[in-house]
């Protein structure tokens, strides 16, 4: 089966219903027209942009391009994690901790998977490698900038409590232990539910692409449970580390806490 | 205040407070020591570093100088070890459980009708005590976790004159029997007068010694 051809002015057509959905939200004064269309036309953009870079890496496919670009995902992939916190650590910390959180989990679950699981011929052939690590670092850096955000959110708002109970001669560890417990499960519930849904509210993206381009059924869903379990793998590893670090970092060498570490949300 | 021998653990276990050249905040050059089994009071406007001068004796705040318990040196333990054995009860107490029981180490503490409680305020709700319920728990909750010296934020805050005689008579009778060295943060002459061998007030940026009575 060949996959049916899309043309530019069939893109257009459902960019004409985002415009549609501009003009209504501009209508209702919902003030959010103006970000709705950037939106939009980022993804036109940057996929464009993306499928060039694709086009290209597919066809040279040596090992130097491809890491080069794993190592540009991952940084974009770090400053975003870094975006999303409202409070963060300073000093370069909230973007080392997340990326180096996400080296460790999505980069080695990913080589992992590739050597021991799939197997292509090389091992890092792009058309394995680059989906499955864009996979991996954009649910592992949605897990770890929640559960970054949440750590540093309870804690500054906990401060008193966990002070108290740093004074009563508790460790570090045990005085942040419950904003830690937390923090990780809030980053690592998002992934959990999807995992439980899948199939029966939402067919997964990668799984709904593969049958689009003719795989059969079956395959894809073997697929896709082998990327929802590395996926799952790689965002609990990742926010594990990254809360531990982090709330490693919110004390010092004395473990006093020290809010002053953080950086106040701009604004 | 007259010098007294602080530097050293007595055999009983006993040690004085002893505090060099601490700085921090607005205060500097900050020298004092409290004697086994003293209270020593300390007063000065809001703001003017009292608390923060008991956070840094805690070491919760950076700060410089030198601070020892006997033969405890704050810098050569590890801090919560630090914290445990100079204990510092803030103003305003928090609790992170559900009951008031999960917050003692060693079940309900023998004192509990001392402070006017009985022994079932283990089950009560925490969302459910009153501001000076809190305060009298929070003191009970400290002793209960075996401190050697005490650091008090103005203990009886919250507290109705019955109740506050109650916490002296208590708290009294407790420094006297551990000999505990204390430092008491209190605004009410009477108060200082009833309880402290000592008195310490903030003046700008020093301390400076002050009459009891």
């Amino acid at each position: 089966m060949q996959l049916i051809d899309l043309a530019w002015w069939q893109l257009a057509l459902a960019a004409a219903l985002v415009v549609a959905l501009a003009v209504c939200t501009l209508l209702a004064r919902l003030d959010i027209g103006k970000t709705l269309l950037v939106a939009a036309l980022r993804t036109v953009v940057q996929l464009s942009l993306i499928g060039l870079v694709l086009e290209a890496l597919f066809s040279v496919a040596a090992l130097p391009w491809i890491a080069l670009m794993a190592l540009v995902m991952l940084l974009m992939a770090g400053r975003e994690v870094t975006a999303r916190q409202k409070r963060r650590l300073g000093g370069g910390w909230a973007f080392g901790i997340g990326t180096l959180s996400m080296f460790v989990s999505a980069f080695s679950v990913t080589v992992l998977t590739l050597i021991v699981i799939i197997g292509p011929e090389p091992w890092y052939a792009p058309q394995y490698a680059i989906p499955l690590l864009g996979m991996m670092l954009g649910n592992t850096m949605t897990g770890i900038a929640v559960g970054l955000d949440r750590l540093t959110d309870t804690v500054w708002r906990q401060r008193a409590l966990i002070e108290n109970r740093l004074m009563l001669g508790q460790r570090w560890q045990v005085a942040i232990g419950d904003a830690r417990r937390d923090a990780m499960r809030s980053g690592m519930i998002p992934i959990i539910n999807s995992m439980a849904a899948a199939g029966i509210v939402s067919l997964p993206g990668m799984m709904t692409g593969q049958i689009l381009a003719g795989t059969s059924p079956s395959l894809a869903v073997k697929y896709q449970i082998l990327i929802m379990f590395t996926i799952t793998v790689g965002t609990g590893f990742g926010t594990l580390a990254a809360v531990l670090t982090a709330s490693r970092r919110l004390f010092d060498e004395r473990e006093r806490l020290r809010l002053d570490r953080l950086i106040a949300p701009s604004r | 205040m007259k010098p007294v021998p602080a530097s050293t653990t007595e055999p009983d276990g006993a040690a004085g407070l002893l505090v060099q050249a601490l700085r921090v905040g607005e205060l500097s050059a900050v020298d004092f020591s409290v004697a086994p089994g003293h209270i020593l009071a300390l007063s000065g406007p809001s703001g003017s570093g009292k608390s923060r001068l008991l956070r840094a004796l805690a070491d919760l705040d950076p700060h410089e100088g030198s601070v020892c318990l006997g033969d405890l040196r704050q810098d050569g333990v590890p801090g919560h070890r630090w914290r445990q054995a100079v204990m510092m009860v803030p103003a305003d107490s928090q609790w992170w459980g559900d009951t008031v029981g999960e917050h003692f180490p060693d079940g309900a503490p023998e004192d509990l009708d001392a402070l006017g409680f009985e022994q079932d305020a283990m089950d009560w709700q925490v969302s459910r005590l009153s501001s000076g319920e809190k305060q009298r728990l929070a003191l009970l909750r400290s002793v209960a976790h075996r401190p050697r010296a005490l650091l008090l934020d103005e203990p009886t805050a919250n507290l109705d004159p019955v109740a506050t005689a109650r916490v002296e008579a208590w708290l009294g009778d407790l420094i006297k029997r551990h000999r505990w060295p204390v430092l008491w943060v209190a605004h009410d002459p009477a108060q200082i007068s009833r309880m402290a061998d000592a008195h310490l007030r903030i003046a700008g940026q020093r301390l400076e010694e002050a009459p009891c009575s």
